[in-house]
């Protein structure tokens, strides 16, 4: 039978395949080749070895960025699971107005990150301005006013995840667990934690990589401001090739090693949560 | 989605928690969507005051009607906006439905170390950042010509390919091939074996990843702002960012009406697509 579909290969695979080398491989892989040449557009690349990466290194505001984005990935990765993760306790309890509740805690998610960026600057900006503040004031501000906004679009998505785990545990195994004398807490440890592993895998796999990969809402909330401060490292990468000048072969580097810690962190985290899963 | 709704909802409704519950909760909506009602309210307001005080109600000599609404359509052209955001969107999923699918589907049923080695790839394209592509893709779409709504559609089929075709493969592999060689024996060809038979059966994955792929376009900004060209054509995104200009020079009354146009169509599509939106987030995070 696949001798007959083989046949097939222009129609079916064709269309995907070349859309995929232009779109993924062929920048891919020029990407990678550019991160070692100096040039201002992709035909005048003159390669020039590792001296890309060690100005990337040597560049302050990266590094900053990188301590930056990573604290803001601990810190947002952590507040949204967890609330998530309680309000969904809470709204399998099958109390009135469920379905009303999930509907709204979902919907910021849909709202685009340059139109969300632009709502909470306004309300942070007019909360701060009670104590004669702004948003841009330091790093701190910028800091948690991304976190806030993060949670404010993310909790709804992860919560209808953890839902839906949640709504699998099969019940007599809670019963069971009750029966034998297990308390509110053991239930929650033992049984619904161990039971909710896939969600947590891929809840904490979404929100670590949003956080790491976040650009519009930072672009839109704060720019960077105060000086590069509140920038993270998308932001960086994308400043470094747009508005400096010969910096271009500098962002490229940039980029490889932001994707190389992006894949390291997916992997290892998929590889470490995946690992606690257990047999249903 | 729930499983037994009927035994869970007897067994908690007995909780005496149930009402102080639902009033906690209730509580928090109402402070969810503020965010929201404080951008509408402000959107009614004259410019000078929406960033001085953004939680009074507009009244008196604050109010100033649909003044912002026609300052800012002017100015971002919202409308065509809007059309280029909508044919975008809408062309790209169909596209990328069909094609991953089809491709998804052949990959499957032929294994050859090429149809491995295509997967893999599309596998390894999920954990890519788009910083890593952004310039280089930018740089070859300007080349073919694809800096325009119709030749973006190619660049997002490229993109989005990876996530399309790992959830497309996963669906295909659970199809037993008894049905299409049952197909192919009564005389189908393998193209319409695909569409009568393993397309109609896609039906529910194809759901899940067009709402993944539409959430994902719609909203998108970087992509659309580095390949088009954005002289002549702009999304809602780059429309908004637009109304920004130079340091520190924003209208703040045309962005509010601007943000309550782009967040407008976003509620309708979800309080239509509700239950498909929510589901597909499901099925999309499990496969995931």
């Amino acid at each position: 039978m696949d001798k007959a579909i083989k046949r097939y290969f222009p129609l079916f695979a064709l269309p995907t395949l070349v859309a995929f080398t232009i779109g993924f491989i062929v920048p891919f892989a020029m990407g990678i080749y550019l991160s070692f040449c100096k040039f201002t557009t992709v035909t005048d690349a003159k390669f020039v070895g590792l001296s890309n990466y060690a100005k990337a290194f040597t560049d302050g505001t990266f590094g900053h960025s990188l301590w930056y984005t990573a604290l803001f990935t601990i810190v947002s990765v952590l507040l949204i699971n967890v609330l998530a993760f309680a309000i969904a306790m809470l709204l399998t309890k099958g109390i009135r107005g469920t379905n009303m509740f999930r509907t709204v805690f979902f919907m910021p998610n849909l709202i685009g990150g340059i139109v969300l960026g632009y709502i909470w600057q306004l309300i942070l900006n007019g909360i701060l301005a009670n104590f004669g503040r702004t948003l841009v004031y330091s790093a701190t501000y910028g800091f948690w006013g991304l976190v806030i906004l993060m949670c404010w679009q993310q909790i709804g998505y992860m919560m209808i995840i953890y839902i839906a785990g949640i709504q699998n545990i099969p019940g007599e195994l809670i019963e069971a667990a009750k029966i034998d004398g297990a308390t509110a807490p053991q239930v929650l440890t033992n049984v619904t934690l161990p039971m909710v592993m896939p969600s947590i895998t891929v809840c904490t796999f979404l929100t670590l990589t949003n956080g790491f990969k976040l650009f519009d809402q930072n672009l839109a909330l704060t720019n960077g401001a105060p000086s590069d401060m509140s920038q993270m490292m998308a932001l960086n990468i994308y400043d470094t090739f747009y508005t400096r000048q010969g910096f271009e072969g500098v962002g490229q580097a940039k980029a490889v090693v932001f994707f190389i810690i992006v894949a390291v962190i997916a992997v290892g985290q998929n590889v470490l949560t995946r690992s606690k899963e257990v047999q249903q | 989605m729930a499983k037994n709704p009927d035994n869970q909802v007897s067994a908690v409704r007995k909780t005496k928690h149930g009402t102080a519950l639902t009033i906690f909760f209730t509580l928090l909506s109402i402070v969810y969507v503020m965010p929201i009602i404080i951008v509408v309210m402000n959107s009614f307001k004259r410019k000078a005051y929406v960033n001085r005080y953004p939680f009074k109600i507009g009244t008196g000599k604050m109010f100033v009607g649909l003044e912002n609404y026609v300052e800012g359509i002017k100015k971002t052209e919202f409308f065509n906006a809007f059309g280029y955001s909508l044919f975008i969107t809408v062309c790209s999923v169909a596209v990328i439905i069909l094609c991953t699918s089809m491709c998804a589907w052949y990959i499957t049923r032929v294994q050859t170390p090429f149809t491995k080695a295509m997967y893999m790839l599309c596998l390894f394209s999920m954990i890519v950042p788009f910083q890593m592509v952004m310039f280089t893709l930018s740089k070859i779409a300007n080349m073919l010509h694809l800096s325009n709504p119709v030749g973006i559609i190619l660049v997002y089929l490229g993109f989005g390919a990876g996530l399309a075709v790992f959830m497309f493969t996963g669906f295909v592999k659970s199809i037993p091939l008894e049905i299409e060689e049952a197909a192919m024996i009564d005389g189908c060809t393998p193209i319409q074996t695909y569409f009568q038979v393993v397309f109609p059966i896609l039906k529910p994955t194809a759901i899940t990843v067009a709402i993944l792929q539409a959430m994902w376009i719609w909203n998108d900004y970087l992509l659309p702002y580095l390949v088009l060209d954005i002289k002549k054509y702009k999304t809602i995104p780059i429309a908004v960012q637009y109304l920004k200009g130079g340091y520190g020079s924003i209208d703040w009354g045309a962005m509010m009406a601007m943000l309550v146009l782009a967040i407008i169509p976003i509620i309708i599509f979800y309080i239509a697509c509700q239950k498909y939106i929510i589901e597909g987030v499901v099925a999309g995070a499990v496969k995931g």
